[in-house]
């Protein structure tokens, strides 16, 4: 029965309520559970009613005393330390008593304060990660597929540890590139969900013993306190200098994520990709938000896991409508160049009077990398600091605009179910307009947060809502229709099987000054499998074919190369290993096993003549390809 | 050239069939299997403890997350319409009984006295003309003993015999300490046939990742010799028809095979390498071969080499290689 408690719970009520005759309720409950398991085999009757029996034999009734005596009390439902607001407001909401609340308490314009799931403390978890630093080889892996950013990694210098809990575990940092630092992986004990996929994807065992990994599970309680107070220290070290971490999977994860602890499924293979954007770019990232489940975990109140660092920079974030999400995000590069029109004319127009070096340092700034943004927001302290003693009324209105000078990276961010479905319509829209915005699509294949109904997206052969004999046609092919542009760069994304180009194609994709768009494999529950095995699944969905991966950038035109890479090897397992292991496949083969075959043999042979084009267009063009000219003007 | 044999009471055109594999499961295959001269097809083992696990897996994996969420009662489309039993096999038994001439005979590997019962019935509703039961299990559990697990085994045999009315043979592993002893119990037991033996699924060790890997090998001729002293020493004494399995690729492991006192030979290695059409090869080159050595019949040569009537009888016998003094032994 695993995790499932309604049969316990129905049995418990009926045994004990009244509303039937005890053996009357319990004889319809079994004979529900044949009606709904007949079919299923008399294993799973024969389990069902087990478990019946089971919890009338372990039913007992507790005595409530007169006086409570216990010395056990409930924990605040929030920390002490908290702000104001999150006491006030979101605190109420969380004790299920927002009703009590006046409206005057809630913010007047609908902005809502940041940083909040960390207050929640859900300790959902009774097994946590808990690290051995012996083995650790130090590739900051778990932290890269945590998808509810519970499991950190930080380089730092050894001084850091001067106040340091005595259980606080720390080692010495094995890379050159910050040599004598100290290095230590960090679990957030009460905000870990327990999935595991940080276990299944650790390459480091112990050669002695190999079911002990530099990662494994332990039971969260006696850890508790204990990681708690080492968290709370881990999240006190300084970072180090993000112009000086090399941009690869281990130096993001040195980056601080900006989205943390949220609401989304234990083991949800959409949450690394958001992760590691906000960690990559967060500081300087507005997210638009297709409804689904990213708008449900991204901005579920009373909560939202979107953070930001020290100096009080993150992802500004929002939700719109299922069918204009695109539109949206677009809106949002619009009105950023707007912004920066007027800030750079202003700028030119009061430079005598800040400093001509300083304006036309400010307007030409490359800020291509973080060096370039850091050099950038030095300038723009700058020149705060002239306009703050500047009486004008230009000062004025650049001081309010003056950070919009800082390149701006607009991530329009939807499930397949907006993309290729409800939005498509807006995203080709947007994607056509050579604006620089970035779109990630979080592909599950399937309408996840409403149910699992099929999309577009949704695999040949595999069961959905309104698919349930199997979808009969194929996935459709996003990102080759993008690539028809021409101008757009296109990724195809599983970071459980190749997180190196996981991280190129983001960094690829936001360098890139004109429209990209990223198709991120992301694992589901409505997949129907253990999502501990998630990282293995895209490992096989990509080394069968499936889901091939490629990064088709414009830029390399100009370079006389072709646009298209592809980065998966030619299949080399068979497209049963992949399928074989989840529900949504193994449904339709139960319920028609020719038909599955068939359906898989089309699925087959769909994905290598999908192959066959991709590896023409990827092949070497004959002569130099004049350059696309399309591509909007520099948009910062 | 009569090539015709006896095996569980069924007459069979040749002693050449397919081994239990998943070549059955793809009809196209089975049509060619029979084209070639199969004599009988042989259908893969229907595993209990696959059977059962998926289906708990199934239903576990659809459940798992219903009502749990405030947006989605469920994640999948209701499950009322596809059943998770052995349909599945039984209905590729009945569709090949419909495709196919030759006896179908049905393979069960079992874990539960109950499970091997229930399915054996049903293998035989399906029209299956005999059942292979597959007696595999790896005894790794310290606290049963060797008279515990052969006593499971020959319960399980007798339970099944006794509850079909169609013949039963058993495929057994080389794995037993007295297995003369054994193959007379089973045939107590109401079997009438022997397969010899299992080939097993056999993990093998990746040194770098430090992981067990599942490894299917294909079989080679030398695992016949193997197979070929057992059916040697056995032949004769017990009542059982005899099959060799497991290293059968040329026309010769098939003599060698009869002659040990083989009544039929399955071969999977060579087919899933050669195809099914290798069948015909082989008993071209059986054909050529007997009417070039004087044979005119299979059973001639059957067990001319068997343990009580070959020449050297305790070089069936014998554990280490021995120099052989002729002065010491009188010739035979």
């Amino acid at each position: 029965m695993g995790l499932r408690i309604n049969t316990v719970m129905q049995t418990c009520f009926f045994a004990i309520s009244g509303v039937l005759p005890r053996e009357e309720a319990i004889a319809k409950i079994k004979k529900s559970i044949e009606k709904t398991y007949g079919k299923k085999g008399k294993e799973v009757v024969e389990k069902n009613f087990a478990a019946v029996d089971h919890t009338l034999a372990h039913l007992y009734q507790v005595t409530i005393p007169a006086v409570a005596d216990s010395k056990t009390t409930m924990p605040p439902i929030i920390s002490d330390k908290a702000p104001d607001f999150v006491k006030k407001v979101t605190a109420v909401m969380l004790a299920n008593k927002g009703d009590l609340l006046p409206v005057s308490a809630f913010p007047i314009d609908g902005t809502w304060p940041m940083a909040t799931t960390r207050w929640e403390k859900r300790n959902l978890a009774s097994e946590i990660p808990a690290w051995d630093a012996s083995i650790c080889i130090q590739c900051n892996k778990c932290a890269m597929v945590c998808p509810h950013a519970a499991i950190r990694a930080a380089v730092y210098p050894a001084d850091s540890l001067a106040h340091a809990p005595i259980t606080f575990k720390a080692t010495d940092y094995k890379a050159p590139d910050f040599k004598g630092s100290k290095y230590t992986i960090q679990v957030a004990p009460e905000d870990c969900t327990g999935c595991k996929l940080c276990v299944a994807v650790c390459p480091a065992k112990d050669k002695s013993n190999p079911r002990h990994k530099a990662i494994d599970m332990v039971p969260q309680e006696p850890l508790r306190n204990q990681e708690r107070e080492n968290f709370e220290f881990f999240l006190s070290l300084p970072e180090p200098d993000r112009s000086k971490i090399r941009i690869d999977v281990k130096g993001s994860q040195f980056m601080l994520p900006l989205f943390e602890f949220s609401g989304a499924c234990s083991g949800c293979g959409e949450t690394p990709y958001i992760k590691l954007l906000t960690q990559l770019f967060g500081d300087r990232a507005m997210i638009s938000n297709a409804t689904g489940c990213s708008s449900i975990y991204g901005g579920n109140l009373p909560t939202t896991p979107y953070c930001t660092n020290r100096d009080g920079r993150g992802p500004a974030w929002g939700n719109s409508l299922f069918e204009d999400n695109a539109e949206f995000g677009l809106g949002f590069r619009l009105s950023i160049n707007s912004h920066q029109t007027i800030a750079a004319e202003l700028l030119k127009k009061i430079a005598p009077q800040v400093g001509d070096d300083l304006a036309t340092a400010i307007l030409l700034a490359p800020q291509d990398d973080e060096a370039g943004i850091a050099s950038q927001r030095e300038r723009i302290k700058a020149l705060r600091l002239k306009l703050r003693v500047n009486p004008s009324v230009d000062a004025r209105v650049l001081e309010s605009m003056a950070d919009y000078l800082v390149r701006k990276s607009v991530w329009i961010v939807g499930g397949d179910g907006w993309a290729y479905d409800i939005g498509y319509g807006g995203l080709d829209h947007v994607l056509a307009s050579g604006h620089d915005v970035n779109v990630l699509v979080l592909d599950t294949e399937v309408y996840s947060n409403t149910g699992g109904q099929a999309s577009k997206s949704t695999p040949m052969g595999a069961a959905a809502k309104f698919a349930a004999a199997g979808k009969t046609s194929p996935k459709k092919d996003l990102g080759l229709m993008a690539m028809a542009y021409g101008n757009v760069y296109v990724a195809k994304i599983a970071f459980g099987a190749k997180d190196v180009q996981t991280v190129k194609a983001l960094t690829e994709a936001e360098s890139y000054r004109g429209p990209s768009l990223i198709i991120a494999y992301s694992h589901c529950i409505a997949h129907g499998y253990d999502l501990s095995f998630g990282v293995e699944q895209q490992k096989l969905a990509v080394d069968s074919g499936y889901w091939p991966l490629y990064r088709y950038d414009p830029r390399r035109v100009e370079a006389g190369e072709s646009a298209l890479q592809i980065d998966s090897v030619a299949p080399k397992t068979p497209l049963g290993d992949f399928t074989k292991n989840e529900t949504r496949f193994r449904m339709v083969e139960r319920q028609d096993p020719m038909r599955f075959k068939q359906l898989m043999a089309a699925n087959k042979e769909h994905a290598a003549r999908r192959l066959a084009l991709y590896t023409e267009m990827a092949k070497p063009p004959l002569a130099k390809a004049p350059t696309n000219g399309h591509v909007a003007a520099k948009e910062n | 050239m009569d090539l015709r044999t006896k095996y569980l009471g069924l007459h069979l055109e040749s002693p050449l069939m397919p081994g239990a594999s998943p070549m059955v499961d793809d009809l196209d295959t089975v049509r060619r299997l029979e084209d070639s001269g199969a004599s009988a097809i042989v259908m893969h083992s229907l595993f209990e403890e696959q059977l059962t696990g998926e289906k708990f897996a199934t239903i576990y994996h659809m459940e798992l997350y219903a009502d749990s969420y405030s947006e989605a009662l469920s994640y999948f489309p209701h499950a009322n319409e596809f059943a998770l039993g052995p349909d599945q096999y039984l209905e590729q038994i009945r569709r090949i009984k419909a495709a196919v001439d030759v006896p179908v005979i049905g393979s069960l590997n079992g874990v539960t006295p109950g499970g091997f019962i229930d399915y054996a019935k049903q293998i035989q509703q399906a029209g299956a003309d005999a059942i292979e039961l597959n007696l595999y299990s790896v005894a790794a559990d310290g606290d049963e003993d060797a008279t515990s697990t052969e006593r499971t085994m020959i319960d399980v045999v007798k339970s099944v015999t006794s509850s079909v009315e169609i013949p039963v043979a058993v495929k057994i592993s080389p794995f037993f300490t007295a297995l003369a002893s054994f193959a007379g119990r089973l045939e107590t037991a109401g079997a009438e046939g022997l397969v010899m033996f299992n080939r097993f699924y056999q993990p093998d060790i990746d040194i770098e990742a430090l992981e067990v890997k599942p490894t299917i090998h294909l079989s080679d001729p030398s695992e016949l010799l193997l197979r070929l002293r057992w059916t040697s020493i056995l032949s004769k004494r017990v009542g059982m028809d005899l099959a060799v399995t497991g290293g059968v690729h040329s026309h010769e492991d098939v003599i060698k095979s009869i002659m040990a006192g083989a009544s039929v030979t399955q071969l999977v290695s060579a087919l899933l390498r050669h195809g099914p059409e290798h069948l015909v090869r082989v008993r071209n080159d059986l054909i050529e071969w007997m009417d070039q050595n004087g044979y005119s019949t299979l059973e001639q040569m059957r067990g001319s080499m068997g343990l009580s009537r070959c020449p050297d009888p305790q070089a069936f016998e014998r554990a280490n290689y021995m120099r052989t003094l002729h002065s010491w032994t009188p010739r035979k």
